[in-house]
């Protein structure tokens, strides 16, 4: 909402500057996006009159012209066609910055003649897109002046962000209101501001026009008067200075009439060529796939949701949001109708959303716009023209209701203690209220208040909210009146009640898991990556394809929810790996959107080399599918997963690959973790470049840990030495080494405490199909040491054992 | 000089002259071995009379003594030799490099999430989660924000194809408010809670991701006033940023489900053309935060009787966080994976925020 100071004065008697204003609508709430004054850049430029023109005599296009800036005569040499002697034009000085080229004038020769400036167009000074030759002011301007200070335009506009419940800041007069409740100043009678006093309908004599609504839901009150005989020039200067000061291009009278309207009072009108209307017009809604030509241009299709106003033929206006093309006015239009409704804002929302058009009209419209000020806009608007394009009005239509059913709030004054912090006088608070157009009880205004009424009223105020305020609905509403108004920098800052004791610990399970495999990770040398939780539907096929797909996406890599957190990781380590990047270790802690949960998932990839090369161990290791089972299990150990009785649950699903992938559980359906290789056809579609491997790991699946207090048990070391032993089989080549260890760890289970696998060989010595597996075993002793009797009986057992699973004691 | 000093002088003379530990073991057989001069001048002391021994014996044993001292020492002296002879021709190269893996890192959003839980932990707050596929129900109704909204349409908000059992629109959510809700709902007060987390919104530019992150503060009790949400703000402002020179603007504003609504605004100083948040006499200010009292539709919503209990809610964007305190100033970058990003901005693992410690990294 832009508006400038000298129009917020119209309604507004104050003093203050533009400063003092931004600050006052800052603190009431209406946030200041912006304070400029085009008159700070066009300062330097003056009024001057050219006294003779005579032609360059090296150019053919150029002119040398001596011109009178009010200090005498200057030689300025100019190329417009239109400098000629007499003509009254705006000088630059040197010195001076023109806004249109950003350049700094000076005196300078042009082709070999000195010029001491410039005469300007309206397009160099950025006030107009006339360039066809230098301006031509009236010739009485008054030499010398600045042209800003003759023009007017020596006023600060304004750019105000309106939060969308202030409807009726979407006018000047409500702002002005607001900053009157302030105390900047008094807020001007309407009717004054309007010289209409009294303000009342026009009386006409022609009969009304014919209007209906067939559509109380979306139009419940549309009221008009026609106008015959107008003439459709130009808006008046003070109008049409306005509406340029605020960036608003003048159109015609008629249409300048209804956008100054809009603006000043919030209130928007809508002026239809009668001779392009056939039949009543009629508010009603659109039927379904009907078509509109806007006034933007372009062809709308409605529908039965999006009320319009039509007449016989065909559709006006997508109603409270654009006119339509065919009926709106031109420069030959004579006879008018002014349409003044009142439409649901939730209608024009809905409508307006659906046909993405935004327009001023719809932005007052949608806050709603005052239910009590048809007849009164409509009598400004026909006042407006009347005055302007001349014409008879005719008598006024009303057709409907609009909603006007007062709201009274019982209200009391210790609310705003209660909610704001803030103690503020009862006195006080009631003339804030009443100067923002509240009544109180019996007292209606401002001027009606006396302290004898204000006695009168006991308990809970009934304090009825004016029909411009539809967002005020509870006592709440007229606590943050009152604050906004006496201030937020006056509410105390309360320390908020503390515990005794010192903090006590928050986080839950779940997120202490996070913050410990997090920053494990980090330890780990991975970089934490924050990636999208959506991808395409070709990234997530390979992972079983997505559950969750949005319907709007803002593009079709964002667009299904991630059924797993390798795509955005791979994507990442493959454009890394294009920037040079050898080695790749990423991470993410994020969630996986299944069908059923978002599931905490933490997941580590490692692209490329799992160690770079180096002079003591040679070669770079490329990442294989053990780096990712190391990572798995030393993160689960961090987030205190029971580690030592995971077991290794069959390959990874098709994500996978088959021979190079495994799943990390505490029995078959406890999977607490996938790693391994991935499967080049999930690199292919993710488009990477192997060697990738990953450790997905699914943290809600961890077991909680059993609290049972902090005290660890007795420490008891035992009291005797362990003993070592190793052991060499040849097992069959498809033998998982943990069966074995397994086996072997069971073989006596009193005295093998740890067994451990430390080589694994194939080739010379080992026959085909078999390998070499190597073995420690670490017995620990009891009460006595063992014998040499023991050890082999041990021993027997450990290779009884392996034998089970085909392993043989190697010779 | 008699022959037992002869023989001593000798001796020594032979110890301090051998040529390497082979010499000195020669020399001590010759002089200690069973058949050694010592040892045979030392059994000679049996067949002495008495007197003869009380001379003789004390002049034999100091001989053997000064002997075996002697070939102790010089035994050390070549020992040392040889071990320094030894470690002389032990050299490496230390210079070389020892590479390793480098240290990986923690996102700036993760540090700062668990920077907030530090700092609300302290005044007493608990860290809640939610749903990121929420229905417009908790996303919106419960909130206040009306089926007209135009947060509600399609081109703020992403939605699914679904409807939940209730036949609520399954939608992304569009911040972190509804997990207000899911605890006011689940949770009897007083409540106070922080909930961080990624939250969505149709939009992309410059300054705007799809997804982004949020954090919510919701404090429900009896007698909470706009006072309380003043302090708590200002007190986490000033230990988030760590500095106690930052001066907060509260302005009067409008979301639905707050009432009255505040707007806070953080004063920043110019430094070399930076802003900088903080100092006592502002340059400009920032927006950062949006807050105010939980509107008293949102308490009803919720099952609980606005009558008897009021509080505050507070939401801001994390990412934003993070940029005002550490210095980023693009915002894609956050989600990119850049390890070049992340080693510049990520913080080391063990930086954990404590109070303590510090919440700063």
């Amino acid at each position: 909402m832009k508006f400038t100071l000298s129009w917020l004065k119209e309604h507004l008697d104050t003093q203050a500057d533009a400063a003092t204003v931004a600050d006052a609508l800052t603190r009431v709430g209406l946030e200041v996006e912006g304070v400029s004054n085009p008159a700070d850049v066009l300062k330097p430029f003056v009024i001057a009159k050219v006294l003779s023109a005579a032609p360059h005599p090296q150019a053919d296009k150029l002119q040398v012209l001596s011109v009178d800036a009010g200090n005498g005569p200057m030689q300025v040499v100019c190329g417009a066609p239109n400098a000629r002697a007499g003509l009254t034009g705006i000088f630059g000085p040197p010195g001076a910055t023109v806004p249109g080229s950003g350049m700094t004038l000076k005196v300078a020769a042009i082709r070999g003649v000195e010029s001491n400036g410039m005469m300007c167009s309206f397009r160099e000074l950025e006030l107009g897109e006339d360039h066809d030759g230098i301006v031509e002011l009236p010739g009485d301007a008054p030499v010398g002046t600045a042209y800003v200070d003759y023009a007017g335009l020596d006023d600060p506009l304004f750019d105000v962000s309106v939060t969308p419940n202030r409807q009726d800041c979407m006018g000047v007069r409500g702002i002005a209101r607001d900053l009157a409740a302030f105390g900047l100043g008094t807020l001007r009678p309407l009717a004054q501001v309007y010289r209409m006093e009294p303000l009342e309908p026009v009386a006409g004599d022609g009969p009304a026009p014919e209007v209906r609504t067939d559509d109380p839901e979306g139009c419940p009150a549309f009221f008009a008067q026609a106008v015959s005989g107008v003439t459709n020039g130009a808006a008046p200067a003070w109008m049409a200075q306005k509406l340029k000061a605020i960036g608003q291009k003048p159109i015609s009278l008629l249409v300048d009439i209804t956008n100054f309207v809009s603006i000043d009072l919030g209130r928007p009108l809508h002026v239809y060529d009668r001779a392009r209307l056939s039949g009543p017009l009629v508010a009603r809604r659109a039927r379904d796939g009907e078509e509109v030509v806007a006034l933007n241009g372009k062809t709308y299709t409605l529908d039965a949701s999006i009320t319009v106003i039509a007449d016989d033929a065909q559709v006006h206006d997508i109603a409270g949001i654009m006119g339509g093309a065919h009926s709106g006015v031109s420069e030959t239009t004579t006879d008018v109708l002014i349409e003044c409704a009142y439409f649901d804002p939730d209608h024009i929302a809905l409508a307006g959303q659906k046909l993405g058009l935004t327009s001023d009209a719809r932005q007052r419209f949608e806050r709603g716009v005052d239910p009590a000020f048809l007849d009164d806009g409509l009598a400004i608007a026909t006042k407006l023209v009347l005055d302007h394009c001349g014409g008879t009005p005719s008598a006024i239509t009303r057709a409907g209701e609009p909603p006007l059913t007062p709201r009274v709030i019982a209200y009391h004054p210790r609310r705003v203690t209660e909610l704001g912090g803030l103690h503020v006088a009862a006195e006080r608070q009631a003339r804030i209220l009443l100067s923002l157009g509240f009544s109180i009880g019996a007292i209606t205004s401002p001027d009606a208040y006396s302290d004898a009424l204000f006695a009168t009223i006991e308990g809970a105020w009934p304090v009825t909210v004016p029909s411009w305020r539809r967002d005020v609905d509870g006592p709440a509403d007229l606590v943050e009146e009152v604050i906004r108004i006496v201030g937020l920098e006056h509410v105390p800052a309360t320390p908020l009640p503390r515990a005794e004791g010192v903090a006590r610990p928050t986080a839950t399970p779940e997120q202490r898991i996070e913050r410990k495999t997090r920053r494990t990770a980090a330890a780990r040398g991975f970089a934490e990556a924050v990636t999208w939780s959506f991808l395409s539907h070709k990234e997530a096929a390979p992972f079983g394809g997505g559950a969750w797909v949005l319907a709007n996406p803002i593009s079709e890599d964002l667009k299904v929810m991630r059924p797993s957190l390798i795509p955005g990781l791979a994507r990442a380590a493959q454009r890394n790996r294009d920037r040079g990047e050898r080695s790749v270790r990423l991470f993410e802690l994020g969630r996986r959107y299944l069908a059923d949960a978002e599931r905490a998932t933490l997941t580590v990839l490692i692209a490329g080399e799992a160690e770079g090369r180096g002079w003591r161990h040679g070669k770079a290791r490329p990442a294989d599918a053990y780096d990712a089972k190391a990572e798995a299990l030393a993160i689960l150990a961090a987030a205190g997963a029971p580690v030592e009785r995971l077991q290794l649950v069959g390959p990874g699903d098709e994500t996978w690959h088959p021979g190079r992938s495994g799943k990390l559980g505490l029995g078959p359906k406890l999977i607490l973790a996938t790693f391994g290789e991935l499967h080049p056809e999930t690199l292919k579609a993710l488009d990477v470049e192997g060697p990738v491997v990953a450790a997905e790991l699914y943290l809600d699946a961890i077991p909680a840990r059993r609290e049972s207090g902090r005290a660890r048990p007795a420490f008891a070391p035992p009291a005797l030495q362990a003993v070592r032993r190793d052991f060499a089989f040849l097992a069959p080549a498809d033998l998982a080494a943990d069966a074995l260890t397994r086996v072997i760890a069971g073989a006596d289970k009193q005295a093998i405490v740890e067994v451990s696998l430390f080589d694994v060989f194939t080739g010379a010595g080992v026959p085909e199909g078999q390998k070499s597996l190597a073995i420690e075993v670490l017995l620990q002793p009891g009460e006595k040491s063992f014998t040499e009797a023991d050890l082999k009986a041990i021993a027997d057992k450990v290779v009884a054992a392996a034998a089970k699973l085909g392993a043989v004691l190697r010779g | 000089m008699t022959d037992i000093d002869q023989l001593q002088a000798d001796l020594l003379a032979a110890i301090a002259g051998a040529p390497g530990l082979e010499g000195l073991e020669a020399c001590r057989v010759h002089a200690l071995g069973k058949q050694g001069v010592v040892t045979g001048l030392l059994k000679t002391l049996g067949g002495m009379s008495p007197d003869e021994r009380q001379v003789q014996g004390p002049r034999i044993q100091a001989l053997r003594t000064a002997v075996t001292d002697a070939i102790a020492d010089r035994k050390a002296m070549m020992e040392r030799a040889g071990l320094e002879a030894r470690l002389a021709t032990e050299t490496l190269d230390l210079s070389l490099p020892t590479g390793g893996i480098g240290g990986g890192s923690v996102h700036p959003v993760s540090q700062v999430m668990d920077e907030l839980a530090e700092i609300f932990a302290d005044l007493g707050f608990a860290v809640a989660t939610g749903p990121e596929i929420e229905d417009d129900w908790h996303n919106f109704t419960a909130l206040n924000i009306p089926d007209a909204h135009p947060a509600r349409a399609m081109h703020d908000t992403f939605y699914f194809d679904k409807a939940d059992g209730e036949g609520r629109k399954m939608l992304l959510r569009t911040h972190t408010s509804p997990v207000q809700i899911r605890t006011m709902v689940t949770t009897p007060p007083p409540i106070r809670i922080i909930a961080p987390g990624r939250t969505y919104r149709s939009d992309s530019d410059a300054t705007h991701t799809p997804m982004f992150h949020q954090v919510e503060g919701l404090v429900i009790d009896k007698g909470i006033t706009l006072g309380h949400l003043k302090w708590t703000l200002e007190t986490f402002v000033k230990a988030f940023f760590e500095r106690d020179d930052i001066v907060l603007r509260q302005r009067p504003s409008y979301f639905p489900f707050t009432e009255p609504s505040v707007e806070i605004d953080v004063g920043y100083t110019l430094i070399k053309g930076k802003r900088v948040i903080g100092g006592t006499e502002p340059d400009g200010w920032m927006e950062i935060l949006g807050s105010g009292m939980v509107h008293p539709k949102v308490i009803a919503a919720c099952g609980l009787d606005p009558a008897v209990w009021q509080g505050f809610a507070f939401g801001c964007g994390i990412d934003r966080l993070a940029m005002l305190k550490y210095g980023m100033d693009d915002l894609r970058a956050f989600f990119d994976g850049d390890l070049r990003w992340l080693r510049h901005y990520g913080f080391a693992a063990l930086d954990v925020p404590t109070l303590s410690g510090g919440v700063g990294a």
